[in-house]
């Protein structure tokens, strides 16, 4: 990609990431003192899965760089989603 | 082309590099050396794996011990499968045609990241030898290619070094999908827009991202494993509240997609063979690449009917049976597109084309037997049993190893410079397609008789199966070895063939020299008009 602009991100961008992360760490640390069934297993799932995305957009530069990569990566997730979807055929009816 | 200097025209085989010699070859970035590693590579694990296979077959000729006992089977099958499965056929033809022919066939002058194409080979052989390091250090191990589990962290053998290998041979298929992808993305000749590209790269380009995608999960998942044997982690076993129809389903979640890593670039090459042997333009060239694109992505939804009688909920059997029976379809639209390429053409009749009209033949017959065992009710009276293992030889090895075996017969010229004898050729083509249907038809009807796989040993009333089976096995090993001398000999005493295009191929690899220089090409070449184009 050396013909495009690279572009650089400052440190105010990184420490809120990081910012981000930590204050997302210590929330999933403390949902597990509340009870939910099996809802605990999701919300962990969506608070991990809000930092992965975090870490993608501005950390990986998703946001910035050329669109195919962001593309593919939504498609990946997607998929990754139809393959959970379907696994949970079984163990929602089990 | 210009004939300047002949200096300028060494083949990559005579160019010299850095280093001489064996270090001229490991150490060499060449994607066309490094395909040809892997072939060797494979040459020799693929002969260790078939003579175990045929030592099974030995043993099964009659009932009760013949030349084996129970634990001595139980290792022998699963190193024969491990080695047939992680070892040969999933690398298969992207780590050797792939490497070789990829760059060429787009117009590029090697893969986008030549190193890490060396690496992969390399960490493929570190992967091997931990594999095999299972073989010396304690008992081999007896869990099947499979691992399942609660077995595979109870069995006393040695199963760690196989699981640890196969998940290092994971990395090796990984960093080949990932290098497959950007070559194509970025290093495709001018003028060559995605539907000029030939079909054998399209199908790459498909598996490249089951490559990526699919394997880490079973590189977790056998890691899991690993700790759960060494650590005594719950996951699996249900006597720590772990639960091991979990472990079926992540390894399934790979092991399905796996088998198209395994087939699609099989139907790549029969894509590749037929217009040519044909003299014809392929038809439906647009309808086979999205039927790989569709198999590629409707792969992933059918792991579960692999379980069919794990016990599953009700629910899940019911939607992996009919994703089953969508899947087939696109497969069974190449079949259609490969019969009407040939239907009227002016059919040539050599080696590879023998090889890929036979593959059509068998791989129908694997493709219907899948069918039949992804039918639930049908499933449950043939599902682990001798039918199971007919379906995936006929469908692996006469789908992945037949076009593995066309592909090597029709560029071999080019890959070598020399010709192999044809009239030995085909006649091993004609002894080991006849050892072979001997060796797997009567496994469906054992199978439908009720004989198990996995066994040692059988009840008196299959011994007949067996027997023609077994005589089948000896006959397409020795159809096998005139194959395989036939091809070794010639590479070192073959005649010699400077010919560019022997059989008058449409594609780029059919335009540059033979045996392909360093960089395969002087100038880059422009495309102009889409593959297989005969007038
Ligand atoms: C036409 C599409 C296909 C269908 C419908 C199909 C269906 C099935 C089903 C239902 C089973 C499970 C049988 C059982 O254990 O009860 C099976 C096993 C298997 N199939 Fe296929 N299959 C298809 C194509 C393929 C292809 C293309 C390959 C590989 C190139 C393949 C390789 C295997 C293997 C290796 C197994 C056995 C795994 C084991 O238990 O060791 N199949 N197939
Ligand atoms: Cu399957």
């Amino acid at each position: 990609m050396s013909e495009e602009k690279q572009h650089i991100s400052s440190y105010t961008s990184h420490i809120l990431v990081l910012g981000a992360l930590l204050v997302l760490t210590a929330a999933s640390v403390a949902v597990t003192s509340l009870e939910m069934g099996k809802y605990n297993t999701l919300v962990a799932m969506l608070i991990a899965g809000t930092k992965a995305g975090i870490v993608l957009t501005w950390f990986m530069h998703l946001k910035f760089d050329n669109k195919i990569f962001a593309i593919f990566t939504v498609a990946v997730i997607v998929l990754f989603l139809l393959v959970l979807y379907v696994t949970f055929f079984d163990y929602s009816y089990r | 082309m210009s004939e300047t200097i002949t200096s300028k025209h060494v083949s990559f085989l005579e160019h010299k590099g850095k280093y001489k010699g064996l270090l001229g070859w490991i150490l060499s970035t060449d994607h066309k050396r490094v395909g040809l590693l892997y072939l060797y590579t494979m040459l020799v694990f693929f002969s260790i794996a078939a003579i175990l296979g045929l030592l099974m077959k030995i043993q099964l000729i009659a009932p009760g011990y013949t030349i084996m006992g129970p634990q001595t089977y139980n290792s022998m099958f699963t190193v024969h499968g491990i080695i047939m499965i992680f070892i040969i056929v999933v690398p298969g033809l992207p780590a050797v045609f792939g490497n070789f022919f990829l760059p060429i066939m787009i117009g590029a002058k090697d893969v986008a990241f030549p190193k890490l194409n060396l690496a992969s080979w390399w960490i493929y052989i570190i992967g091997i030898l931990v594999v095999l390091s299972s073989q010396f250090v304690g008992g081999w191990p007896d869990t099947g290619w499979t691992f399942y589990a609660p077995y595979s962290f109870r069995t006393p053998t040695n199963v760690l070094p196989a699981l640890f290998g196969a998940f290092i041979l994971g990395f090796s298929s990984i960093l080949t999908g990932i290098n497959f992808v950007v070559t194509i993305h970025r290093m495709r000749a001018p003028g060559m827009t995605w539907f000029r590209m030939p079909l054998f790269p399209w199908t790459l380009y498909a598996t490249a991202w089951i490559q990526i995608l699919a394997t880490p999960v079973i590189g977790i998942t056998l890691l899991l494993t690993v700790m759960e044997r060494v650590l005594g982690v719950g996951v699996f076993d249900p006597t720590l509240g772990g639960d091991p129809i979990l472990y079926q389903h992540l390894f399934w979640i790979y092991s399905h997609p796996a088998v198209y890593i395994m087939i699609l670039p099989g139907m790549g090459a029969i894509s590749e063979i037929l217009p040519v042997f044909s003299r014809k333009r392929i038809y439906g060239y647009k309808a086979i690449v999205l039927s790989s694109l569709a198999i590629a992505f409707v792969g992933y939804f059918v792991w579960g009917h692999h379980m069919f009688t794990s016990g599953m909920s009700g629910r899940a059997l019911y939607a992996f049976s009919f994703l089953t029976f969508i899947v087939a379809i696109p497969s069974a639209i190449k079949v259609f597109n490969w019969v009407a390429t040939m239907h009227k053409g002016s059919l040539n009749f050599q080696t590879p084309f023998y090889w890929a009209v036979s593959f059509i033949f068998v791989f129908m017959i694997g493709g219907f037997s899948g069918l039949t065992l992804g039918s639930l009710a049908t499933n449950v009276h043939v599902h682990d049993t001798h039918f199971v293992v007919a379906h995936f030889h006929f469908i692996v090895f006469g789908g992945t190893g037949y076009s593995f075996m066309a592909a090597l017969h029709y560029w071999y010229p080019k890959m070598f410079g020399r010709m192999y004898d044809r009239g030995w050729a085909n006649t091993g083509w004609a002894v080991f397609f006849g050892g072979f249907l001997t060796l797997y038809l009567p496994m469906f009807g054992l199978g439908m008789q009720g004989m198990p796989r996995r066994y040692y040993d059988y009840l008196p009333e299959f011994h007949t199966g067996n027997i023609i089976s077994s005589l089948g096995a000896i006959l397409m090993i020795v159809g096998a070895i005139i194959v395989i001398v036939n091809l070794v000999r010639s590479a070192r005493y073959g005649e010699k063939t400077s010919e560019k295009n022997p059989w008058g191929g449409k594609t780029l690899e059919w335009e540059t020299d033979t045996p392909p220089t360093l960089e395969n090409w002087e100038d880059l070449p422009t495309v102009e008009e889409r593959p297989y184009e005969y007038k």
